[in-house]
């Protein structure tokens, strides 16, 4: 049975508990579920922060993400596979992405939804600005998560 | 050829989006960044460091050597913090 990636943009929030019935209900075959909620901290480096503002490049934010559940699907044996990223005006607490991964076992499911979140963080094209009392910045992309990305790529 | 910026490469350059018709000689993105850089300031701000600068043409990410003729849309970016 081939398996359809659920991706969405969106500037709305999302319910997790939502998303991971969307992919369940009415299934026995499934049983493993990996959910990763990345979610707005309150703070960065000690210093307080308003909030992030996530711009992105639509049109390629979809494609690219397409092109990273493609290769999940093709490595893993995955039942289901849901990505949602946020973009606009995210306050502290509020959620920013998600990614669920769904198969017979839970090895598949946790590697496709860490490989994800990696090549996400480094290939998607999104940008994050912060807003703190000192006034508003880019966020520096770091290293180590390049390096995060690297780890996946094929010897 | 249509050109975007985003994030702090479209704050510096000053506008979004823009179409450009740069010369025969311009084949690569890394032409092409030279060739904008040429513009004016605010353009050589926002490519004072071309190995920092991040491309995609036609949605896809590229290397500063890919070929642009025939490319719709050419964006640059700086790396990416989403997620």
């Amino acid at each position: 049975m081939s398996v359809t990636a659920t991706i969405r943009i969106q500037e709305g929030d999302f319910d997790v508990a939502q998303e991971i019935a969307a992919l369940t209900k009415g299934r026995t075959d499934i049983g493993a579920v990996v959910t990763f909620s990345g979610i707005c901290r309150g703070s960065e480096n000690g210093e307080p922060i308003a909030a992030l503002t996530l711009e992105h490049y639509p049109g390629m934010a979809e494609a690219e993400i397409a092109r990273h559940t493609d290769e999940a699907l093709s490595r893993w044996p995955l039942q289901g596979l849901t990505v949602i990223h946020r973009f606009g005006r995210i306050a502290p607490g509020e959620n920013i992405v998600l990614v669920i991964t769904a198969s017979p076992h839970r090895q598949a499911a946790f590697e496709a939804a860490e490989f994800l979140m990696d090549y996400l963080k480094t290939n998607a094209p999104f940008w994050k600005r912060e807003e703190s009392e000192k006034g508003t910045s880019w966020v520096e992309a770091r290293d180590h998560d390049d390096a995060a990305t690297a780890r996946w790529t094929k010897p | 050829m249509k050109v975007k910026y985003f994030a702090w490469v479209r704050e510096r350059v000053g506008m979004a989006e823009e179409t450009v018709e740069p010369p025969a000689d311009v084949r690569t993105v890394n032409d092409l960044i030279g060739w904008l850089s040429s513009r004016g300031e605010a353009y050589a701000y926002a490519f004072e460091k071309p190995k920092v600068i991040r491309a995609a043409i036609d949605q896809a990410h590229v290397k500063p050597d890919a070929v642009i003729s025939g490319a719709r849309e050419i964006a640059f970016f700086p790396p990416m913090t989403g997620g």
